[in-house]
């Protein structure tokens, strides 16, 4: 059972995939946290942290997580392979059909129109993770440490696009002062 | 990542020519999935047909599924450590940047206006306070961009009758994919 819904779960994310790692961030949060409770928000955060800092795709590292803490290592391997499938059929057809510069300039256009959708996709999954257990000392005492890590490696990514594994490694060196 | 891949299978290697290369990478790169998958599946199957194709793809996906498995299992005993703990309490608030920053530059390169604004923040309504499963706002906002496309594609080829000359600009700057320029590019560079 645990397996028929992680094959479905990960061949849906790999269908509406559009966008890069990022943008599937918000369907699998809404999966995996919302809908089927296998991981925690934090557990979550946690794991994208860890994507972050190593190499490779970071779905690939959440299906292959979810799969191992749901179904043990026949899960990860199955999540991991379903979030694929659909790229294995989509590219095998594109290869065949040859792709027309009319069919082209179709799908460029329509993945211009999706560019907003999924810039905001990516920012609701941000906003989805600032709650309480992230930020465990928002409203407590005088110094919201978390939010002030929060802006300041914000300020350092957007502006100054800062490396996000500096900004980690910096950010959990804060807190292992601070905490 | 492009880069390394370029510079292994076209530099390198020798496999793909560089116009083909790019071309489909246009064309790999828009279709949903893990673009690394996605990449790995087009050069394999272009050099040794299905078995390449998996092959190039248990390459782009085994190192991951290792590493993460190796942690998974040391992670959860490892998390409860309260030294562990206190790292990643630091860590949290900093994904949550690192996820927030490049949304609002892909807003900034997707161009947005206070018309089309509506979109993304329409999007982050749905998805975050009603929320909606992103599956069917992705659906919804797929069918609006096509319907978008459409208008635009006829439009082209309204101003295609209209005058030649205008066209070849619009085109190639809708497509933008024509194998000639970016070989002219390339040579101009150097």
């Amino acid at each position: 059972m645990i397996y028929l819904q992680l094959l479905w779960v990960f061949v849906k994310i790999g269908v509406l995939g559009f966008g890069g790692g990022y943008a599937m961030l918000s369907l699998i949060q809404h999966e995996v946290v919302e809908h089927y409770g296998w991981m925690t928000t934090t557990d979550f955060t946690d794991m994208v942290a860890i994507s972050q800092m190593t190499p490779g795709p970071i779905s690939i590292n959440l299906a292959t997580y979810v799969g191992y803490t749901t179904g043990g290592l026949g899960g990860s391997l199955l999540a991991s392979f379903a979030l694929c499938l659909p790229s294995i059929i989509m590219v095998y057809l594109i290869l065949k059909l040859f792709m027309s510069k009319k069919n082209n300039a179709l799908m460029d256009n329509t993945l211009k129109g999706l560019k907003p959708a999924i810039a905001g996709l990516i920012f609701a999954a941000g906003l989805s993770m600032m709650n309480l257990q992230n930020f465990p000392d928002f409203g407590r005492g005088q110094y919201n440490i978390s939010v002030i890590i929060c802006v300041l490696a914000f300020v350092a990514s957007y502006f100054f696009k800062a490396n996000p594994i500096l900004l980690i490694v910096l950010s959990g060196l804060v807190g292992f002062i601070a905490y | 990542m492009l880069s390394m891949v370029e510079k292994a299978v076209v530099d390198q290697k020798r496999w793909i020519p560089t116009d083909e290369f790019w071309d489909m990478i246009a064309v790999v790169q828009s279709l949903p999935g893990v673009f690394a998958v996605n990449t790995a599946l087009y050069v394999g199957h272009r050099v040794a047909g299905t078995r390449g194709a998996f092959a190039a793809m248990l390459g782009a996906i085994i190192p991951s599924i290792t590493i993460i498995l190796l942690l998974a299992t040391v992670f959860r005993e490892f998390r409860n450590q309260p030294v562990v703990e206190r790292i990643f309490k630091g860590i949290r608030p900093c994904v949550v940047a690192l996820i927030l920053a490049p949304s609002l530059r892909m807003i900034k390169s997707a161009k947005v206006t206070w018309k089309t604004a509506i979109i993304p923040i329409a999007t982050v309504f749905l998805i975050w306070w009603c929320k909606v499963s992103p599956a069917y706002v992705i659906l919804a906002a797929i069918a609006g961009s096509l319907i978008y496309a459409i208008i635009i594609g006829r439009k082209t080829a309204r101003c295609e009758t209209r005058n030649d000359k205008t066209i070849d600009n619009d085109a190639s700057s809708h497509v933008n994919k024509s194998p000639v320029p970016r070989q002219n590019e390339k040579e101009a560079k150097p």
